[in-house]
């Protein structure tokens, strides 16, 4: 298969795949719909609501497939062929991709089907926002960019990234929730979460797994790379001030936990802090800012040769 | 003891408990937790205000257009954050915390170390997770073979057959806090480790046209930046040459115009009279010189201009650094050539690689690729005193024109060089002669020496480490209590859960079942 073919197939996979968590999304508003009627200790596993929710997992699953499809011809369409993580683009729709395979790979082990219309709701907003905003045509990397380090590093911070988007919905519910107190006889979305407990512990599973990866992403594999490629391995570049600056912000909620008076309501608060400087370091500083060897943003000074020749990069 | 003189208010605290009460609120997890998130908070303005160490081209730039702003924020501090009183205020508590911390914790871990696991509850059906069964063996058995499964399962066990109470105790997952401490003491070393980088090392850009060389001292470098600490003796006595550079242009595709795969091709002496090496630089690919290393991180054009004076004399001759403006490498350049007879000649203007020109209002000429495929300069004349004599250091790219004079053609208007390689041009009124005699590319380089590199790798690899300890093992305890009940005996096992996420339920379940099915 040709390059141009590879970039195709990669296009029409992404649609495909958005087009698939869309009805997945359908079923599952559909499934919450009808358990919105029934008290929350009613367990429904029979008839078509709980059919709905099958349906919607099933397609989530399928869209996966599809999604990872998307990024292989992206990396095929290359040439060199790499992995496809060069540019906002690849990163936005490789982040939603991990968002996905983690939830479907904790959904039984944590019990996550509480989780599905949101997961999948912020899976394809990612996507929708990547294919409208953030698409760029399969180009040669900048310079800085073949190393081996590229493969380790971004897949790092992708997958925490993941994780912690994962772990933000938790906490964010846990907010909503302890906002008003459920009976077992309760309807509504709310009252069908897991218990004020549960959530905080999910969050926390999920934290637990983000920031480790989080830190080999940012203060190991980033710095061994950017010493090879910038020469100095921190260089209080804008993203890696942020990258800084989240995982400041998890360590503090990872504190928050255990200390007297912050648990519970103020560190799900910090965890829903963290999610935002990581999104905001995802894709908002490269609007901010144009200094950053990260960004390549356009129309900056291009007397470096490592970046800032291409438009739209980040970790 | 006696009354003290003024007898103490409510609430009035000694130097002595003042100070132990200010050192318990530092150390405190709380004051921890602010001091995180104001470190985050602090880090902040780095990322949005432009950084002296960072950018300082972009910094100056925004210093000139926020007239009213620049001062105040100079005195806040906002140029150069990361090396702020304020930041490492924050940042040097921190570390007070958290040593402050850490001791005692690592007192109390090397006590508990040594020690048996604490004795068990008078009511293990009170604690969190709990079972029992009966069976009809023997006490002793039962006790003895608990023991056996429990430390099969790694558990630290202390059997107690104390009169009428047979009890086993157990404890495992005692890593967790040891992660815990390797973590913090980590991040001290983390910040050793760049301090050291930032206090003895040194880094500094150079500009070396392709065909010349450079030499590893202060006065090479067009830009040095080095520790406070730093000490110039400390300096490796390298050279190298430059032989020739290597770059592709992408004519086609989402990035035409893009140049990739540079490559340096350096000849290099590690000193004076160590032989001489070859080395192909690349981006990614340093060369290592000792503890020095040289990156590739620019490159340009050095159009090769020969001025001549009015007297017919080659006042300069050589190549001239320009500094490119965008991807195409349009750049801009200065020439003075201050030996210029019988006044000084000093010419300002742009290079562009492919020329090209744009009609219309909003036209003019441009550069349409990087590479050098039509290369055409084009510059304006100045003549008179270019103010170099004034002792006063000057810029390579910039020329003083206050006391000189633009040259204008005969009839007054603007009079302005545009040479192709291999033309030369007349100055007006027998001033000289300009020729742009060919292209010539310049490499720039960042050299650095950053001692304490490996110092923070290993301090943050570790703190990697022991975070995944602190929070993946899970200490837990679980007793047993063997006693005689109605002609039975009966077996009780309690468990406690000592970080939250763990399954002490399932586990204890699992012991039960070992205990009773190994009969």
């Amino acid at each position: 298969m040709s390059d141009q073919s590879w970039e195709n197939l990669s296009n029409q996979a992404i649609a495909v795949a958005g087009a698939v968590y869309f009805l997945a999304l359908l079923c599952h508003l559909g499934q919450w719909a009808s358990l919105r009627k029934l008290p929350a200790d009613t367990e429904v596993t029979t008839g078509r609501t709980a059919m709905l929710g099958r349906l919607g997992v099933l397609l989530t699953v399928i869209g996966c497939g599809v999604h990872l499809v998307g990024l292989l011809g992206r990396g095929m369409a290359a040439d060199p062929n790499r992995v496809p993580w060069g540019n906002m683009y690849e990163f936005s729709i490789s982040g939603a991709f991990f968002v996905a395979l983690i939830y479907l790979a904790l959904y039984r082990r944590l019990r996550l089907a509480w989780m599905a219309p949101i997961v999948v709701g912020v899976v394809l907003t990612v996507m929708m926002a990547a294919v409208i905003w953030l698409y760029d045509p399969v180009a040669p990397l900048t310079e800085a960019l073949y190393s081996p380090w590229l493969v380790i590093h971004v897949v790092s911070a992708v997958i925490a990234t993941g994780a912690f988007t994962l772990g933000g919905i938790a906490s964010l519910l846990y907010l909503l929730k302890s906002r008003t107190t459920y009976t077992q006889k309760s309807t509504g979305y709310l009252a069908r979460v897991p218990d004020l407990r549960g959530l905080d512990r999910i969050s926390y599973r999920m934290h637990a797994f983000g920031f480790p990866v989080w830190t080999f992403a940012v203060l190991i594999t980033g710095p061994i790379w950017a010493h090879q490629a910038w020469s100095s391995y921190w260089n209080w570049d804008p993203k890696e001030v942020w990258a800084f600056i989240t995982w400041v912000v998890y360590a503090a909620y990872l504190h928050a936990r255990t200390t007297a008076g912050w648990r519970g309501r103020n560190a799900a608060i910090l965890a829903l802090v963290g999610v935002a400087t990581l999104w905001f370091n995802f894709i908002g500083i490269n609007f901010f800012s144009t200094t950053s060897q990260h960004s390549y943003a356009e129309g900056s000074a291009p007397i470096s040769v490592t970046g800032q020749v291409e438009s739209g990069s980040s970790f | 003891m006696s009354e003290p003189a003024t007898p103490r208010r409510a609430g009035e605290l000694t130097l002595r408990e003042t100070a132990r009460w200010s050192w318990r609120q530092l150390t405190s997890m709380r004051t921890a937790l602010i001091l995180l998130l104001l470190l985050a908070l602090a880090a902040v303005p780095g990322s949005i205000v432009p950084q002296q160490d960072v950018d300082s081209l972009k910094t100056s730039r925004w210093q000139e257009a926020h007239p009213t702003l620049t001062p105040i924020y100079e005195w806040l501090g906002l140029f150069s954050v990361y090396d702020s009183p304020w930041f490492a205020a924050i940042y040097l508590l921190l570390m007070v915390s958290l040593v402050g911390c850490i001791i005692p914790r690592t007192a109390v871990y090397w006590r508990a170390m040594g020690a048996r696991p604490p004795r068990a509850p008078a009511r293990l059906d009170r604690l969190p997770h709990s079972a029992s069964y009966t069976t009809q063996e023997e006490t002793d058995d039962v006790l003895a073979r608990a023991a056996r499964v429990l430390r099969k399962r790694r558990f630290r066990v202390d059997v107690r057959d104390a009169a009428g109470d047979a009890t086993v105790a157990a404890e495992r997952g005692y890593l967790r806090e040891a992660g815990n401490l390797v973590f913090h003491i980590s991040v001290v070393v983390v910040l050793v480790g760049f301090a050291m980088g930032s206090l003895f090392g040194y880094r500094g850009g150079a500009i070396v046209v392709v065909g010349g060389g450079f030499a590893n001292d202060v006065r090479s470098y067009d830009d040095f930046l080095p520790g406070s600490l730093f000490r110039q003796e400390w300096m490796e006595p390298f050279s190298f040459d430059i032989d020739d550079f290597e770059v592709d242009w992408l004519e086609s595709g989402p990035r035409s115009g893009m140049a990739q795969n540079f490559v340096s091709h350096l000849s290099y002496r590690e000193s004076p009279d160590a032989p001489e090496e070859a080395y192909d630089l690349r981006v990614n690919h340093p060369l290592s010189i000792g503890d020095t290393e040289v990156f590739l991180i620019g490159h340009g054009y050095a159009p090769v201009i020969t001025v001549t004076d009015g007297e017919g004399n080659v006042a300069l001759s050589g190549p001239t650094v320009f500094l490119p403006n965008d991807q195409t490498f349009r750049s801009f350049g200065v020439v003075k050539a201050h030996s210029a007879e019988p006044t000084e000649i000093g010419l300002q203007g742009e290079l562009y690689p492919t020329f090209a020109f744009r009609e219309g209002r909003e036209g003019g000429p441009y550069s349409a690729f990087g590479n050098a495929l039509d290369p055409l300069i084009s510059m304006t004349v100045y003549t008179g005193d270019l103010s170099m004599g004034s002792g006063a250091p000057q810029s390579i790219y910039a020329l003083d024109t206050s006391r000189a004079e633009q040259v204008t053609k005969a009839d007054g208007s603007m009079f302005r060089l545009d040479l192709r390689p291999g033309e030369t041009a007349k100055l007006p009124d027998g001033a000289g002669s300009v020729t742009f005699e060919g292209l010539q590319r310049w490499n720039k380089l960042q050299i650095s020496r950053t001692p304490g590199k490996l110092v923070a790798l290993t301090g943050v690899s570790l703190a990697l480490l022991g975070l995944l300890g602190s929070l993946f093992i899970r200490p837990r305890r679980v007793w047993i209590r063997v006693r005689r009940e109605a002609g039975q005996t009966l077996v009780e096992l309690g468990g406690l859960d000592r970080s939250d996420g763990g399954d002490v339920a399932e586990e204890l379940e699992d012991i039960r079942q070992a205990i009773k099915e190994d009969a």
